[in-house]
């Protein structure tokens, strides 16, 4: 017989071992998925998970892919940490691509080694903007962060559709939506020749560096958690509970603008309707699978960014639909959250015999 | 300036066929909510009714068999939710939105080899009557029976949760989960039930989308309904009748950017479409700035897990 008991303290070992399980449940769950389908699953899931970074090529585009998931995610767990759930990072990566392509558009025929670093400034504030919308209302009106900040995304991608379609559409562009491409200058400079990874590589690290060194040296880390833990101790801790809110959406509306300014001045230069294949929604799942950990995010970042690969070249090699990238994300959530279970119980076998 | 009387019942009518997936996806959810639990998965849910229904219709070429497989999808997908939260005692807002961003890819991955099929006609009820009274007839006569059902919901959401006994066990449970066990009702059960249930209704506002609405299949064609769903239930501080209300002035909003479209007022077209979304979060700051109201009329464990120690 097995019985089902709980622990007296969440297992740590499991803790880090939980997210390694809920990959694999979601490769056996994909393979399956795959076979339903009428795909071959081990040949799928190699073109899946195995092709795309097989090259130096491909291993460059999982780093582009990975560098902005990886610093919304670290912005995010800010949030998440402290109880504040914030899931329209989609919106102030959106906002941040507005604001700093706003500014590189001002520098269009210009070169200077200033305008990279205005234009990356430009960007954080943009994204801090956005997320301090959800932030007050929560803090001095009682709104619902979750669902402000979600509308958020909506109104943010319809305000640069308005941009790249009137106002700033390319005036030489035959009305193609999109703006001017951005000078040499406002681009951030690439890695190695002939790849697309690029310099926003190192905001995402220095992100991680910085936020570990919050997280687990600082009073402020400290606060968070034992806001994340219990409000009630906080409060009577006598932690300032409305600053630290507005704080840490700061903070993630930053990181998201950042990832935003990444896209647009790496990979993009310019701005169009389409800046981010829904970076900042996936993000909320690189966090959680990193387990809120700076260097589990780096890890967690990859292993999505892979999801967002393998769903292309699956299409192209083997007509698998592209959006099965997104089951897999969802699949990754599910189970994830789904062997937390064994975090605080655990199974117990007991003989038969007395 | 002389305006038609028919022309005026034809917009209301049109404004309330708008709102009946929001009718019937809030209401739904607020007997989930009422329970207790918060399901953000909503959107998840209608898009994929949406698809199931559509896919059902194309395929076995019958409206019945669609709309209820529609609702049966909604149950199926609710069911991943119910089982993590209430079983594995997973944290309701991260399992809500995995079970949205798994619901747009699965339907995504459905709906391939269905966009661009053209939809069935879905028979209305009271044709003959359409000409009869003027301004009225086309609010009353010539629609879908899942329009005349949402409308009625509302009415029989609230008969149910203030008038019968499991009505009150719902909400009992949603209050206080720790009397209500020790009452002797099964809580994780009743919370089962009203996820169910809610995926069900969520289900149903999807096919009316694909369906009857606009017929069709388009990705991602709730278009964000299934949030703002989730803002009326607030909206309606947990009153299904206030519902009604919430879902006529979004669909109101979504009908006059159509109109002032079509009589040429000069708005760009992305403010008009941004506008169901900013009056949601006008409307959300409006209702949530009295903290005493909100707190009296939430369900107190909403949101929270309950676990009995077997």
């Amino acid at each position: 017989m097995i019985k089902i008991v709980k622990r007296d303290q969440p297992s740590k070992a499991i803790f880090f071992f939980t997210p390694v399980l809920a990959i694999f449940l979601t490769l056996i769950a994909g393979g399956i998925i795959f076979y339903i389908l009428g795909f071959k699953p081990f040949e799928a899931l190699k073109f899946f998970f195995i092709v795309p970074i097989a090259d130096k090529y491909g291993f460059s585009e999982l780093l582009l892919k990975a560098t902005p998931l990886c610093l919304i995610a670290i912005g995010l767990s800010f949030c998440f940490k402290s109880n504040n759930w914030n899931i329209g990072a989609e919106g102030q990566l959106t906002f941040g691509a507005i604001v700093s392509g706003g500014v590189a558009l001002l520098f269009y025929d210009q070169e200077g080694f200033y305008i990279l670093p205005i234009v990356i400034l430009a960007g954080a504030i943009g994204g801090m903007i956005y997320a301090s919308i959800p932030a007050i209302l929560k803090t001095y009106f009682n709104t619902n962060e979750i669902l402000v900040s979600l509308m958020l995304v909506y109104v943010s991608k319809l305000i640069l559709d308005y941009l790249v379609v009137g106002p700033w559409s390319n005036p030489e562009g035959f009305n193609f939506p999109e703006t001017r491409q951005f000078s040499d200058s406002a681009r951030l400079p690439l890695l190695f020749e002939g790849l697309r990874i690029h310099a926003g590589i190192f905001l995402a690290l220095a992100a991680v560096v910085i936020s570990w060194f919050v997280f687990y040296k600082t009073y402020l880390g400290f606060q968070m958690k034992v806001s994340g833990f219990s409000l009630k101790t906080a409060k009577y801790a006598g932690y300032k509970g409305k600053k630290m809110i507005i704080l840490v959406f700061l903070i993630s509306g930053a990181c998201a603008g950042l990832a935003g300014v990444g896209e647009i001045t790496g990979p993009i230069g310019q701005l169009h309707r389409e800046v981010s294949p829904d970076y900042g929604f996936t993000a909320i799942i690189v966090a959680f699978l990193g387990r809120l950990h700076p260097v589990g995010i780096i890890f967690a970042s990859l292993v999505v960014a892979i999801t967002y690969l393998g769903a292309e070249t699956a299409q192209i090699f083997m007509q698998i639909p592209k959006y099965t990238g997104q089951v897999f994300q969802g699949m990754i959530l599910f189970f994830l959250l789904a062997s937390d279970y064994l975090l605080f119980f655990k199974f117990k076998f007991i003989g038969s015999k007395k | 300036m002389i305006v038609d009387v028919n022309f005026v019942g034809l917009i209301i009518a049109s404004i309330m066929a708008s709102a009946v997936p929001l009718i019937l996806a809030s209401c739904g959810e607020l007997i989930t909510e009422r329970s207790g639990v918060l399901n953000l998965g909503v959107e998840g849910m209608m898009i994929i009714g949406a698809i199931s229904g559509f896919a059902l219709m194309t395929v076995t070429g019958s409206l019945i068999i669609a709309v209820f497989g529609a609702m049966l999808a909604g149950v199926l997908i609710s069911t991943i939710f119910a089982f993590l939260t209430q079983t594995l005692i997973t944290n309701h807002v991260a399992t809500g939105l995995a079970l949205t961003i798994f619901g747009i890819g699965i339907s995504a991955m459905i709906g391939k080899n269905f966009v661009g099929i053209p939809g069935k006609e879905f028979p209305v009820l009271f044709e003959g009557l359409k000409d009869t009274i003027p301004l009225l007839s086309p609010i009353l006569f010539g629609h879908s029976i899942v329009f005349y059902f949402a409308f009625a919901l509302p009415f029989i959401t609230s008969y149910f949760l203030k008038k019968t006994k499991i009505g009150l066990i719902v909400r009992a449970v949603g209050d206080s989960p720790e009397s209500a066990s020790n009452q002797g009702i099964n809580v994780r059960f009743v919370r089962y039930a009203c996820i169910l249930y809610g995926g069900a209704m969520c289900g149903l506002a999807g096919a009316y989308l694909s369906m009857i609405y606009t017929p069709q299949w388009i990705e991602n064609m709730t278009g964000g309904r299934g949030w703002i769903a989730l803002a009326l239930v607030v909206f309606s501080t947990w009153n299904p009748i206030k519902i009604l209300i919430g879902a006529m002035i979004f669909g109101g909003l979504t009908i006059i950017q159509f109109h002032m479209q079509a009589i040429g007022v000069r708005i760009p077209v992305q403010f008009l479409t941004a506008l169901p979304y900013i009056v949601t979060i006008i409307v959300l700051v409006v209702i949530s700035r009295d903290s005493r109201k909100i707190r009296l009329s939430t369900p107190s464990s909403l949101g929270k897990s309950f676990h009995k120690d077997n």
